[in-house]
């Protein structure tokens, strides 16, 4: 059995640990909660909620944040 | 009303931002740079206590997107304000007004505040307000073009016509630009690349802010009808035989 599951962060494939929340993946990224948006399959995960949802194999995380922009 | 993109580095920014006196920082959402090569979140150099930062949905061709792009950026941000921008053409960035019209409707019906980038149409800036906008943003030129205020008929028929802020946004490329701008009597501008991709844009950014303020003095002070031929300022009594 792999000890990784496949995701798609921001596009790209990437291999995690099994079985994380949200909240651990950020951590895991060295990305403060605070100042990024995380959204899971399309859906927007709201800050309280990032430590509640799991990862799945093959979900799609989006994890976004402001940039200079017009 | 200003942009953040385009600075040629973060302190510029900040300086630029504060030199034009704007009280409305626009903002972008894009994806967070998981190598981190480089710190790219705008929230680093804004305080957010400081300045009042609006959401943009740029870059978005669809409505479907310019939604997705609008809750994101109301949970990264502060508030419930987008800017909301359906672009319907790469090459003059102009707007998508269908896709417009149908991103408004359904962020209004979820609380957003919507302030919609649109053209200089009369009729597409009625539709937009009808849909609940809460201000409407008409083009002066294409966005990023310096080109002016192509249409200042259209922009000031505009503001007569609609009861919510018309702010113009894009298009202005230097001081005389906004000035003349204002000078229709429009409620503000949003301007980015004519002060960013100033040489200096610090400077620029000052001298939009006092072409702002004389523009709308001006508006407010009425100006004197235009005339077709030439009126004495002296008398033409008193005159040497």
């Amino acid at each position: 059995m792999k000890d990784t599951i496949d995701v798609v962060i921001n596009g790209e494939p990437r291999a995690i640990a099994p079985g994380v929340t949200l909240l651990e993946l950020l951590g895991e990224l060295a990305l403060d909660p605070r100042s990024v948006v995380v959204e899971h399959n399309r859906q927007i995960v709201r800050r309280p909620a990032l430590g509640d949802v799991r990862v799945a194999p093959g979900d799609a995380i989006e994890l976004v944040h402001f940039v200079g922009g017009g | 009303m200003v942009g953040t993109g385009k600075y040629p580095d973060n302190e510029t920014m900040v300086g630029a931002i504060e030199a034009s006196g704007a009280e409305i920082v626009t903002v972008a959402v894009r994806r967070v740079d998981l190598d981190r090569s480089k710190e790219t979140s705008v929230l680093h150099h804004l305080d957010p206590k400081h300045f009042f930062l609006l959401a943009n949905t740029a870059g978005c061709y669809t409505a479907e997107d310019a939604i997705r792009y609008a809750r994101l950026g109301r949970e990264a941000g502060f508030n419930d304000f987008v800017k909301l921008e359906v672009i319907g053409d790469q090459e003059t960035l102009l707007p998508d007004v269908q896709g417009l019209l149908e991103a408004t409707k359904v962020l209004v019906k979820e609380g957003f505040k919507v302030l919609a980038y649109t053209n200089e149409d009369l009729v597409t800036a009625l539709r937009l307000e009808d849909a609940g906008c809460a201000a409407v943003m008409p083009l002066a030129s294409p966005i990023g073009s310096g080109l002016g205020l192509l249409n200042p008929f259209s922009v000031r028929t505009i503001k007569r016509r609609l009861q919510v802020p018309v702010v113009v946004d894009a298009g202005v490329g230097t001081a005389s630009d906004a000035c003349v701008t204002m000078e229709q009597g429009v409620d503000g501008i949003l301007m980015n690349t004519a002060i960013a991709a100033a040489h200096d844009p610090v400077a620029m950014a000052r001298a939009m802010r006092l072409a702002v303020e004389a523009g709308r003095a001006a508006f407010l002070a009425g100006r004197m009808p235009r005339r077709e031929v030439a009126f004495p300022s002296s008398p033409t009594e008193g005159m040497l035989d």
